[in-house]
């Protein structure tokens, strides 16, 4: 039985379709990505599973329950790390923990070693007595973290986990997230950034508009809507249009950025040298692989970060 | 460092769950939610909360003692003379409790639900709507009960209290806390913007001057004292009035009786807006 079951699953506020109607599963043990621009209804979705928001058509299960008629009994077996940190202000870090699991009707005998064990994975030992404002986000998004695992969830909700974040954070909290699936936990993540997709998720849909636009592990969806390698041009922002008739010829496809040229082909410095040769003379050159970005950009016709 | 390791046992597999309502919104957990309020109290600044108790003292000082040096004596009920702190203390202490409950359940909910985002996390968790909304209105009826607790101190030391009867304004304070809470949070419910909210305290205003608070409401023309009697706060003042010099008439049960039905009424329709209010 898989852990998520969504079947035409809609969500409209007055006339705005946030999600229209998607069909997904997620099967137990599963890194699942939710990707997509802002606004794309990820994280809508998100709090349907949670059953905090209410859907307007479709069915969903979550462990095989409706999360809108038993919302607290779904949620029993959930880890939710919402997209904005929602920790108790007014509650010290360890508390913060602590008070959660009381929410789920869980013991102090069993909770306060669990605090301690959490604080210890979150790297937050030291801060346990500390008020949470004074922490810095990065830290406040550990403890969010480590609190979503007080009830020791099978299944782990994290809304863009590491937006905000500087790189060693994400590193950090992306070590930590790839141990829970290792341990077994079910990851749902949504986020914009290809590279996190990349990193945690063995299958993804591809989110725009409140539809699914494709489906597949990052790998396949690279195979089947992108090439093996990009090419990046800059001519400088005033030639880039100028140039997309010339220059298409050498690559499979092309898509114009404002600020320079994507070309898709199999091998971007044979297709560099070529570009050369033909008397072109780029003010910046970059080959690299094909990305999920080149994906969600040849999906929809745009970049993600708009 | 691993994952960490799991040790919480197969608690999962609740059998059956709670049943229809309740199954969509509560666990049964709601206790938690209380247990979490005491904790902040216990953390708080004391001066944060016992600033709500003065309110009510200065006026007391101010206009009883100021005001009543130049009113004398008035006519307490049933027509016997008492002074005017004597008159007022009674009153102070329902609009007290109204404006307690009433910034509990309105402008503190608000708060929370919008910009602290608590109730998020809470919702987040096995607790439910019923849960959240529950614990919360107890939280405002415990504070309601200090502060009730700390004034009849004030006015008993003052000797503004004439009758054993007295004691029960502080449950009575509750109940009338527990009118204005629930109807507060229900209405709450409708609200999104900091300009809406303002709303409550320009209906709150008036209530509190023309409700026979300060001055009988018999001044009135007859038409605007079946208005004022039309509103909660003036059975909550009669009614505390009343217990003050434990003298009672027919009227009293029917001041008991609004609040009652207030009461119930105000549940039921916060209880109808849970889901609105909480779920989006």
């Amino acid at each position: 039985m898989p852990v998520i079951e969504a079947r035409a699953l809609t969500k409209t506020y007055g006339d705005v379709h946030a999600v229209d109607g998607i069909d997904f599963d997620v099967a137990s043990g599963e890194s699942f990505g939710l990707l997509g621009p802002n606004g794309a209804g990820k994280s809508t979705t998100m709090r349907m599973i949670g059953g905090t928001s209410l859907r307007t058509s479709g069915t969903l299960l979550v462990n095989g329950l409706d999360p809108e008629t038993h919302g607290p009994e779904v949620r029993a077996n959930l880890g939710v790390v919402p997209q904005t940190d929602n920790l108790d202000t007014e509650l010290r870090a360890r508390d913060n923990l602590i008070m959660y699991g009381r929410y789920f009707g869980l013991p102090y005998s069993y909770l306060r070693p669990k605090a301690d064990e959490l604080l210890a994975f979150a790297q937050l030992t030291e801060k346990a007595g500390e008020k949470v404002d004074n922490l810095s986000g990065g830290m406040k998004r550990r403890l969010t973290i480590a609190r979503a695992l007080v009830n020791e969830p099978t299944v782990l909700l994290l809304d863009e986990p590491t937006t905000g974040l500087d790189p060693q954070a994400r590193h950090i909290l992306w070590d930590r997230l790839f141990r829970l699936k290792e341990a077994g936990v079910t990851l749902i993540v949504t986020t914009h950034f290809m590279d996190e997709a990349e990193q945690l998720c063995d299958r993804l849909i591809v989110m725009d508009h409140g539809k699914i636009v494709a489906e597949g592990s990052p790998a396949d969806l690279i195979r089947r809507f992108s090439t093996r390698e990009v090419l990046e041009l800059r001519f400088g922002s005033e030639r880039n249009a100028e140039l997309v008739d010339d220059l298409r010829h050498y690559a499979d496809s092309l898509e114009p950025l404002p600020d320079r040229l994507l070309l898709y082909t199999e091998d971007g410095e044979a297709a560099l040298a070529r570009v050369r040769a033909d008397g072109h003379t780029p003010m910046t050159t970059l080959v690299r692989r094909s990305s999920l970005e080149d994906v969600f950009l040849r999906l929809t016709g745009r970049s993600l970060i708009d | 460092m691993t994952a960490p390791a799991r040790t919480l046992d197969v608690r999962r597999s609740r059998s059956g769950g709670l049943p229809g309502w309740f199954a969509a919104n509560s666990s049964g957990n709601t206790a938690t939610v209380i247990e979490r309020g005491f904790k902040v109290i216990r953390n708080q600044n004391w001066i944060i909360i016992v600033s709500g108790f003065f309110e009510p003292v200065f006026y007391l000082l101010s206009m009883g003692l100021g005001l009543g040096a130049l009113v004398g004596t008035v006519a307490g009920p049933g027509g016997a003379p008492i002074s005017y702190a004597a008159f007022i203390a009674p009153a102070l202490l329902a609009t007290s409790a109204m404006n307690g409950a009433i910034y509990d359940s309105t402008w503190n909910v608000f708060f929370k639900l919008r910009f602290a985002k608590l109730y998020e996390g809470m919702l987040a968790t096995s607790l439910g709507p019923f849960d959240v909304a529950a614990g919360e209105i107890f939280m405002a009826l415990f504070r309601g009960f200090l502060y009730a607790l700390g004034f009849m101190g004030v006015i008993t030391a003052m000797g503004l209290v004439t009758s054993w009867w007295a004691l029960a304004m502080v449950p009575v304070a509750l109940l009338i806390a527990l009118g204005f809470a629930s109807l507060g949070m229900a209405i709450t419910s409708y609200f999104s913007t900091f300009q809406q909210m303002d709303w409550i305290n320009i209906a709150l205003l008036p209530m509190f001057m023309f409700s026979s608070t300060l001055f009988p409401i018999t001044v009135f023309p007859q038409a605007v004292q079946w208005f004022i009697m039309a509103l909660p706060l003036w059975h909550g003042v009669e009614l505390m009035r009343q217990l003050s010099v434990g003298h009672f008439e027919a009227s009293t049960w029917v001041h008991l009786g609004y609040f009652l039905v207030m009461s119930v009424l105000g549940v039921a329709f916060t209880t109808r807006r849970l889901r609105s209010l909480f779920l989006r």
